[in-house]
């Protein structure tokens, strides 16, 4: 299947030709479901599909605009990763445990992209519980990656960042616990920002870490993304650390007008940590990544070197937590209330058990085993508390840094998107992937992955920025003049449907 | 460090999840996350102050005021086992 102009189109293209009614909303939403439905079976980034729901809505968008009441995303389609609750439509987690969860209730997000307007193409998949880093784990099958299929699409929002890759979605939300927005996006060639936390609301987007989830946004570019974002950021009262500021209108501030045409990054200093810059890095990640640094130069912005010295801590300390804080936020499953039940059991204790281990997979349970333990009279100490004093440390590094430069740059991941199952007999092995994404979710500071070049094997290899808190806009317009001058993020996967 | 069998169990136990079928090969794999964990104990932390969250705020305050409208409907509807507003479970006590 050819890609149309339509499919490839960024966000502000599609909102002019709905506003000049050039398409309409249903016209337009129908040909993504139509795209879905013919290449979907050869990705698996979907989990569910409702197109009479999705066409009423798109029904409702047209009439918005017939209105003039019209939004940024009025009548523009977009998918939302699984972890975010939907009313009246399934919602699984990609786990067996709520494979029968009907949502009664919307995620803030999703209220808010509702309001907007915004047309909900579908659920997308992903690691079960937003446990991974290669969407292998979910219970309705790996994501391929629309780049080489039979490769990973990256985790854990994989599901989200290969529809919006390979075009079946112009855009679409994620949540990023560890480096869930960056890699995925990374991994598939896209653009991916997981904002400060606190900025979207975690309210109704299915507990994981409790102080580290973030939900996200992809797009094929950083244009695409400060839309999406724009609209997904909020105070919010009903999460405890929804922070109450000011919303931005990102897509107006990487438009900002610039002195110098030539040099529109003049002034901004890119701080490079060399602990980003291994000597066992891959030669071609560091060659990728060193000509995208080259051209941010080129554009204006200097470079200098700055140190993380405990960034090397990020994975042990990162797991440590998210483990401890899932062990206590999936003890919510316990088959009375909602979600998978046991069909025999010979007691209480003995339905929660089977009920449990019956819905979650191993990776989901050997997470809750290792933060039990962490948790643990007599271990607490040693693990949790210490991974908490760690983290201080870690993100004192990012504080001295920001003093000395505007943003952070490296790679997002040191590997690009491997063999499906080639990882799965070592989880440790995948965990280490988790390297240069990991020390900015416990900073709760703002990331962005954007693509920058292509391995030997064709596969997208993606640059990391980092910012300090609250810098969204900076790191959107930094990526935007980058796109402004490159075409990494307009190659497309040569996707087509699988042989029936 | 490394777990026992017995330690596996009580976790398990604790977790509320199903013994492993295979006890040793769960010890295994949690012994290799541990591995990787034990790098944290290379660090001197004596006098840092542990980082619960990333941003400091205190806990909001709210007018204690009914936000919600009743949807007991609508929750018990996706319950395993629910009759007359109630949730269903084994009896616990005889």
């Amino acid at each position: 299947m050819t890609l149309s102009p339509i499919f490839d189109a960024p966000v502000s293209v599609l909102r002019r030709a709905l506003d000049e009614k050039e398409i309409s909303s249903i016209e337009l939403t129908g040909l993504f479901l139509d795209r879905i439905e013919a290449l979907d079976p050869g990705l698996n980034a979907f989990i569910t599909v409702d197109r009479e729901r999705t066409l009423a809505e798109a029904r409702a968008a047209d009439e918005r605009i017939a209105r003039n009441e019209t939004k940024p995303l009025t009548g523009i389609p977009l998918a939302y990763k699984d972890v975010f609750c939907t009313e009246g439509m399934l919602t699984t987690c990609a786990s067996k445990m709520l494979s029968n969860f009907v949502s009664p209730y919307d995620a803030h997000v999703v209220s808010l992209l509702k309001q907007a307007g915004a047309v909900n193409l579908g659920k997308t998949n992903m690691d079960e519980c937003a446990m991974g880093s290669s969407s292998e784990t979910s219970y309705y099958g790996p994501v391929n990656n629309p780049w080489e299929p039979g490769h990973v699409a990256g985790g854990s929002s994989g599901g989200s960042a290969a529809a919006v890759a390979a075009r079946l979605a112009p855009i679409a939300t994620g949540s990023d616990t560890g480096g869930s927005v960056r890699q995925p996006a990374a991994f598939c060639g896209i653009t991916g920002i997981k904002p400060t936390y606190g900025l979207v609301s975690r309210y109704g987007m299915i507990a994981y870490a409790s102080s580290l989830d973030q939900g996200g946004a992809f797009g094929a570019s950083a244009e695409d993304c400060a839309l999406l974002l724009s609209a997904m950021t909020g105070f919010d009262p009903r999460d405890s650390t929804s922070l109450d500021r000011p919303t931005e209108n990102y897509a107006a501030a990487i438009e900002a007008p610039v002195s110098d045409a030539a040099r529109p990054l003049a002034g901004l200093t890119i701080g490079i940590p060399k602990e980003f810059f291994p000597d066992e890095m891959g030669s071609e990640i560091r060659a990728a990544v060193e000509e995208a640094l080259a051209q941010y130069r080129a554009l204006g912005a200097s470079l200098r070197d700055i140190d993380l010295p405990n960034a090397r801590l990020a994975i042990p300390v990162c797991y440590v937590i998210a483990m401890a804080e899932a062990s206590s936020n999936l003890s919510r499953f316990d088959g009375v209330r909602y979600g998978h039940r046991a069909a025999e059991y010979a007691d209480l204790v003995d339905m929660y058990c089977k009920s449990r281990s019956e819905g979650f997979g191993a990776e989901v349970q050997r997470r809750i085993l290792a933060g039990t333990f962490v948790l643990s009279h007599g271990y607490y100490d040693a693990y949790y508390l210490q991974a908490q004093k760690l983290r201080r440390l870690i993100a004192g590094d990012f504080q001295r840094a920001f003093a000395g430069c505007d943003l952070i740059a490296g790679p997002t991941s040191p590997v690009t998107a491997w063999v499906l199952g080639s990882m799965s007999d070592d989880p440790v092995q995948m965990y280490l992937a988790d390297i240069y994404t990991t020390p900015v979710n416990l900073a709760g500071l703002p990331g962005l992955s954007h693509p920058c070049g292509f391995d030997a094997a064709g596969l997208p290899i993606g640059l990391q920025l980092i910012g300090n808190y609250f810098s969204e806009a900076r790191l959107l317009t930094a990526t935007h003049r980058f796109q402004q001058a490159t075409d990494w993020h307009l190659r497309r996967p040569p996707v087509s449907a699988p042989a029936a | 460090m490394s777990l026992s069998n017995e330690q596996v169990v009580h976790l398990a136990r604790l977790a509320r999840l199903s013994i492993p079928e295979d006890v040793n090969v769960t010890r295994k794999q949690l012994d290799s996350i541990f591995v990787l964990v034990s790098q944290m104990q290379t660090v001197d932390t004596t006098d840092v102050e542990p980082m619960s969250h990333p941003q400091e705020l205190a806990a909001r305050m709210r007018e204690d005021v009914v936000t919600e409208t009743p949807c007991l409907a609508a929750f018990q509807a996706i319950a395993p086992q629910a009759e007359a507003g109630l949730y269903l479970v084994p009896k616990v006590i005889e």
